[in-house]
């Protein structure tokens, strides 16, 4: 048995007008604070992961003699530089779903369990 | 046992259990959810193990440790760049699609603009994309072939192609997107246990030390302390660090907007489970790159490198094989015989993976994009739509052979960025402004999807990588109409989808398309009305 909802498209145009319970959940204070604290981790964080990694590229291509300086043995600044990306690149993989976790879903079920019973659908 | 007939018998075992597993997940396939979406009904963990088999293809395998091998620390921004991206993905991409999609790409952009123009281009774009991909998958088995069979002859890296091409479309047209993604997880478990033996073996033999390595690397390559230092490959004039910074530019950005990662995310029930997949992906493909980092400089360290050596004229792609073959005890040897041909098992099975997955990805676009919406105006029955999907795996895997044949001279890791640049400059622009700019519409999508493709596609077709002699592997060297200096062409084309875009939107008027960002918006933050798991 399916439970897909199919929604009809209109190939001609737009999808059909939609539910106007979303306006309603669009101006919810639940929803804009949600929204609010979705946009203030993400954007500046997509903006300093960005910001570290070009300057990786950049530093790789312009700045010969100070990525070339050797630290232990062989292992030069180049490759300590390169291994921080993998490293920030966990760490902010786990900052990211810890404030999720901690400051977003919850929101987001609330929001959902509100549309799901106006749907006549009740919790899923 | 020679190391031939030992490939060919891992390989056909190989092959067995995926065929099995495919025989036995086609017989859920009865919706069109269960088809292209596997019903939703994947977990978190499964799903990125899945990803990681699909990311992780032959160019992350042969290509990456392959130009490290060559080109020694420049090889390196491959994979920094391949993971980095994976930010984006989660933090922008993931759960938003997740929540607000469908099946394809292109139902995320047409939520909110007119079905057919947006659709067509989506559904274009996804097309192109995965056909680069898939020619730098199959570029990887012909190499494969040479090396393993040890015959150069165009006929049986032909008949190679041929095989896996064939195989793919068994694998999509029988198994459907679960089928393809249990085939995914097997080989993703098999690509990382083979490459933690090849790691640790290689390790071994430097006493686990990480320095004695890099410097037996630098002395071996005969390039010294220079191969460990960027700027050999591309630090020689300013068009090359352009090139580099081009390079990377669509390294980070391109994943999140490669076609068949993008459906992926549709596999599983919630957009929770979107983001705990992205999370091992991440865990798993970062421990992947690390490691290939050990087989590149692994490689040079140990094997002949030099001009007329077998890996440099493979442009790297047979490094990590050769590599498998010297630390099990060398040419000639058992324990080499062996462990080339695991590891050359292993990595058909990635290419055969790989493409099952980019073959589905393309099919189920032109099935559910250009045949039901655009072609039957949403007429069509859903076992009319699964049809087409099956007819088109077939045409899709046919083209990609065609192609596949005259690129076999180029590096998979180079083909792959090709791929990258273009999903960065084709399709990102236009999913980034979709979820987050309220004014964006139905000009500005087919504006930003075809300028970015025919801006990206042209550069390259000027680039010295499909004419001219400057590269010495360029598709026809013989002729030149070469004049866009760089090879990849992202640091232009990028910021040129970003620019049609935005330029499409402010020229029109739909206030239809703004009105639906509303739901939109609050679907793809909360869930709400989102798609369900299909129960059976």
């Amino acid at each position: 048995m399916s439970t897909e909802t199919p929604r009809a498209p209109e190939p001609h145009g737009h999808l059909s007008r939609h539910d106007p319970i979303y306006d309603e959940l669009h101006e919810s204070a639940d929803f804009i604070e949600l929204r609010r604290r979705f946009r203030r981790f993400v954007f500046p964080t997509t903006a300093a992961f960005l910001s570290w990694y070009l300057l990786y590229v950049v530093m790789s291509n312009w700045a010969d003699d100070f990525m070339s300086k050797q630290v232990v043995g062989h292992i030069n600044v180049a490759l300590v530089f390169g291994l921080l990306q993998f490293a920030s690149t966990f760490l902010i993989a786990w900052l990211y779903s810890r404030y999720m976790n901690r400051n977003v879903d919850a929101l987001a079920r609330d929001v959902e369990l509100r549309y799901n019973e106006r749907q006549g659908g009740g919790v899923r | 046992m020679s190391s031939e007939a030992l490939s060919t018998i891992l390989f056909l075992v190989i092959v067995g259990i995926t065929v099995a597993i495919t025989f036995w997940a086609s017989r859920q396939n009865q919706t069109a959810a269960d088809y292209y979406a596997a019903g939703r009904n994947f977990s978190g963990f499964q799903n990125g193990l899945a990803i990681s088999g699909d990311y992780m293809s032959a160019a992350s395998f042969l290509g990456i440790s392959g130009l490290i091998a060559l080109a020694g620390y420049d090889g390196f921004l491959y994979s920094i760049g391949f993971l980095v991206a994976w930010l984006v993905a989660l933090l922008l991409i993931a759960e938003l699609l997740r929540n607000s999609g469908r099946f394809t790409m292109a139902d995320q952009l047409a939520f909110r603009m007119r079905q057919r123009p947006v659709r067509t281009a989506a559904a274009t774009s996804t097309v192109v994309v995965s056909i680069f991909y898939l020619l730098a998958q199959m570029v990887g088995a012909g190499a494969l072939v040479t090396l393993l069979l040890g015959v150069e002859g165009d006929f049986a890296k032909g008949l190679t192609i041929v095989v896996v091409g064939a195989l793919m479309v068994f694998y999509v047209t029988v198994g459907g997107m679960k089928g393809t993604t249990w085939v995914q997880i097997v080989k993703a478990v098999l690509l990382i246990s083979g490459t933690i033996l090849i790691t640790v073996l290689v390790l071994a033999k430097f006493d686990f030390n990480l320095s004695s390595l890099l410097g037996a690397a630098a002395d071996n390559s005969g390039k010294g302390e220079a191969f460990l230092q960027p700027g050999l490959k591309y630090g020689a004039t300013t068009t090359s660090q352009i090139d580099f910074l081009s390079l990377g530019l669509a390294l980070v950005l391109g994943t999140a907007g490669l076609p068949h990662i993008l459906i992926r995310f549709y596999t599983v029930p919630t957009a929770k489970d979107a983001r705990t997949s992205v999370n091992w992906a991440i865990g798993i493909i970062g421990g992947f790159y690390l490691m290939s980092l050990v087989l590149g400089f692994g490689a040079a360290a140990l094997l002949d490198t030099g001009p007329g050596s077998q890996v440099a004229a493979t442009t790297g792609n047979l490094a990590s094989p050769l590599l498998a073959q010297e630390v099990g005890g060398g040419d000639g040897t058992a324990g080499g015989a062996i462990l080339l041909a695991f590891i050359s098992a292993v990595a058909f099975a990635t290419i055969l993976a790989v493409v099952a997955g980019l073959t589905l990805t393309s099919a189920s676009s032109v099935a559910h994009d250009l045949y039901a919406t655009v072609w039957k105006r949403g007429k069509a029955s859903e076992k009319d739509e699964v049809k087409v999907a099956r007819i088109a795996a077939f045409v899709i895997g046919g083209i990609a052979i065609a192609l596949a044949i005259p690129a076999q001279k180029l590096n998979i890791a180079f083909l792959v960025a090709l791929a990258f640049a273009v999903a960065a400059s084709a399709n990102l622009p236009s999913l980034l402004y979709n979820l987050f700019w309220p004014r964006f519409n139905t000009r500005g999508a087919v504006w930003a999807i075809y300028g970015g493709l025919i801006v990206c596609v042209g550069l390259v077709f000027f680039s010295p990588v499909v004419s001219g002699p400057e590269t010495g592997t360029a598709l026809f060297a013989d002729h030149d109409w070469s004049w866009f200096p760089l090879s990849n062409p992202g640091i232009i084309s990028i910021p040129a989808g970003f620019f049609f875009g935005w330029l499409g939107t402010v020229t029109s008027k739909e206030p239809e398309a703004e009105d639906q960002y509303t739901e939109l918006e609050v679907r793809s933050l909360t869930g709400a009305g989102s798609e369900q798991a299909v129960v059976h």
